[in-house]
């Protein structure tokens, strides 16, 4: 499975593996962007987190936004894996590597991949607090998503 | 026969992670009224849903055997 650009997986990811994905003769850098999980969030003391995604259309979604990355800044390559199940604190939740003739664009596709995945990826997570449980939406305060579709517009960089 | 995928708190205030409904074609809109007529204390208000696995509009159809996700706020990364 080592060759799939776009995963979403129940076991520990290894950083390692993307940046093999991406790693081409062209490229001149590479980004990595790992995602963990937080203890604190606005003062409230996080166990563990659960994560579920709608597997099928996460990873064709995760597809989207490589392709996106690769229109924007070409020669760009993207491997993007995210965990899923449970996870506790300091676990890595997401990986994304890019790599690019160049550090800006690698950079800069890294974190459009980033945000572009906490607006279209089905994939949700749940905090388990010292004192209780919620499912978190709505993390970039940009929605509710009116006409029943997801923002599409462009990440401010 | 239309095949409906619920996922994060819809999964757990309806009580189960897939739902079938005997309809041959309704809209999108439809559909979420529907649901929310069968399911009172969900709220498909903020909630994007996907035929097919692409994002679908209010007013596009649905027809019989076609999958459909009700996809709340996403929390990825």
């Amino acid at each position: 499975m080592a060759d799939l650009l776009y995963e979403i997986v129940n076991e520990p990811i290894q950083v390692e593996s993307l940046v093999k994905k991406v790693s081409v003769r062209e490229a001149g850098a590479i980004t990595t962007f790992i995602g963990t999980v937080r203890e604190w969030t606005k003062g409230k003391r996080t166990i563990y987190l659960e994560y579920q995604a709608y597997i099928p259309m996460a990873v064709k979604m995760l597809a989207q936004i490589g392709k996106e990355i690769e229109e924007k800044w070409t020669n760009t390559k993207v491997a993007i894996t995210h965990r899923i199940g449970r996870l506790d604190i300091s676990d890595i939740a997401v990986v994304i590597a890019v790599s690019s003739p160049h550090r800006k664009a690698a950079y800069e596709a890294n974190e459009y991949a980033i945000e572009r995945i906490k607006q279209i990826v089905p994939i949700w997570k749940k905090e388990h607090w010292e004192d209780g449980e919620t499912w978190i939406g709505d993390q970039l305060e940009k929605f509710p998503y009116k006409d029943g579709k997801p923002i599409l517009k462009d990440v401010e960089l | 026969m239309i095949k409906i995928l619920l996922f994060a708190d819809l999964q757990e205030k309806v009580g189960k992670p897939e739902l079938e409904l005997k309809l041959e074609q309704i809209t999108v809109e439809e559909l979420k009224s529907e649901l929310q007529k069968i399911y009172p204390l969900i709220n498909l208000e903020s909630v994007m849903t996907a035929v097919n696995e692409e994002y679908a509009m209010a007013d596009d159809a649905i027809k019989s055997g076609d999958t459909v996700a009700f996809i709340p706020p996403v929390s990825g990364g």
